[in-house]
């Protein structure tokens, strides 16, 4: 069965894996959880807005980002992005962007979606009395929203953000399909380059793993911490 | 933008020389399709049993139950495509890896198994979601009235629970369609996948990215309106409102 795994084909590779894969996949990671988390918030407002317009373009943008698969997702903004690029900075051809940073606003552009519902739920839970209580004591509605109601609700929020922080950790692997070096694409390399499937995909299940259940363990605490008590 | 749009494209015919670009869109949509309900059989089933593992008395059930959601959830589905593609016929028997290797449509095959695995997971925990949701009383009565546990399971707790979940299930569906899309890395030629084959060959980018992107809504609108149709059966009188209904991811 096992007997043929080849150890030191991982250990030799783990410098490759770890500082070009791994934090190619932190960074990204991290850049677009909070990208996420800003323009999804931005959403959220805009689908909460009295204003129809307002409500109905953040609601189409979700809806229809949401029905489509992420690997679609990446390839469209993958070739969209240098059309987009050329048409702000009124080049005369498309610009070339650096996959990290296409990537990176890939992921921003799509995990917001999922976090505008996550914030919208939020902010909906809240007990209406909340906003009409800051209403009474003469806050605009944009004070009430930034002073009253996205503290509590962000607080309510957090173990879902960061539920959904994993999620997108391990959707960022997806960007293998641009043969990007991510962690993933690192191992994949390795493993073609050595003929070692099954000793760099098996390790790079077990890293995947092992971060996701201890950062869903995380969560979990972080549930019972955060909780409000009414 | 410079760019040279041509919609005819989809009526020339692509590199197999027989079937047009429009053609072989639609035959993606039908491996999506496939893919997806045969994954999702797989993980209704297999989901059922992992979900009432996890309230079982037994304490060994509880923990494989666990075990199991642990596993398929916490590695990217992409990573779990391959360790069943190309890792699991190096394990295997050198005969059983390679008439696996030599299977006509071993993609179709993998694909539906690794997606049937990944999404039971998270049906196991719509399920637990849903019998943990009932109240206590239920179990009781029936065990009251005589019932063993697994006829209670099967007689009394599972056929409330599943139509309490039913929207979640409904969204499970949903993201497991999507999913199919991950196949292409091992490829499967479904929908994403023959989109990005036309892309190549053709050069026209959008197009084939706007074919892809209008047959996906249009299979989301189908799955949810015949979805809502079930919904409206599945609704328990009296029970809650459908607002109530267990949300799950």
């Amino acid at each position: 069965m096992l007997t043929g795994f080849d150890l030191q084909t991982v250990i030799n590779a783990l410098p490759y894996l770890f500082f070009t894969g791994m934090s190619f996949t932190l960074t990204l990671t991290v850049l677009s959880t909070i990208g996420g988390i800003l323009f999804g918030t931005m959403l959220a407002i805009m689908r909460l807005s009295r204003y129809r317009a307002m409500s109905a373009m953040a609601a189409g943008y979700v809806n229809v980002l949401r029905s489509l698969p992420l690997v679609l997702v990446i390839f469209w903004f993958y070739f969209l992005v240098p059309f987009l690029a050329q048409w702000l900075t009124g080049a005369s051809s498309p610009v070339r962007v650096d996959p990290f940073w296409s990537s990176v606003i890939t992921f921003t552009l799509f995990e917001a979606c999922y976090f505008c519902e996550i914030v919208r739920s939020g902010i909906q839970s809240l007990p209406k009395g909340q906003s009409l209580a800051s209403q009474a004591l003469g806050m605009t509605e944009r004070q009430t929203m930034i002073y009253v109601v996205l503290p509590q609700a962000m607080r309510n929020m957090l173990p879902l953000f960061l539920t959904q922080t994993i999620i997108l950790f391990q959707d960022t692997s997806l960007v293998y399909v641009l043969s990007i070096t991510d962690f993933l694409g690192a191992a994949a390399k390795i493993a073609q380059r050595d003929g070692r499937l099954l000793e760099m995909y098996v390790f790079a299940a077990a890293v995947y793993f092992v971060i996701s259940l201890l950062a869903s363990h995380a969560a979990r605490r972080l549930q019972k911490r955060v909780a409000i008590i009414r | 933008m410079n760019y040279n749009w041509n919609w005819w494209i989809f009526f020339e015919p692509s590199l197999d020389g027989t079937n047009t670009y429009l053609t072989t869109l639609f035959w993606g949509l039908g491996w999506t399709i496939a893919t997806a309900l045969c994954a999702f059989a797989i993980a209704l089933v297999l989901g059922s049993v992992v979900g009432v593992g996890r309230t079982a008395p037994s304490p060994w059930m509880q923990r494989s139950a666990t075990t199991f959601v642990e596993i398929f959830r916490n590695i990217p589905l992409l990573v779990q495509m391959f360790l069943w593609y190309f890792v699991l016929p190096e394990i295997l028997p050198r005969d059983a890896g390679m008439w696996m290797k030599q299977l006509p449509n071993a993609q179709f095959y993998t694909a539906v198994i690794c997606l049937g695995c990944y999404h039971a997971a998270r049906v196991a925990e719509v399920v637990r979601a849903g019998l943990e949701s009932l109240s206590k009383g239920q179990k009781m009565a029936g065990q009251a009235l005589g019932l063993t546990l697994p006829q209670t399971y099967a007689y009394v707790l599972l056929p409330m629970a599943y139509r309490i979940v039913v929207p979640a299930i409904t969204s499970e569906f949903l993201s497991c369609t999507k999913n199919t899309s991950v196949a292409l890395a091992i490829g499967l030629m479904e929908l994403t996948g023959a989109a990005r084959a036309m892309q190549e060959n053709s050069f026209q980018i959008f197009e084939a990215f706007t074919a892809a992107t209008t047959l996906y809504l249009a299979l989301n609108l189908v799955i949810v309106f015949a979805m809502r149709a079930v919904e409206g059966l599945a609704v328990v009188p009296g029970y809650g409102n459908r607002r109530n209904a267990v949300k799950g991811r």
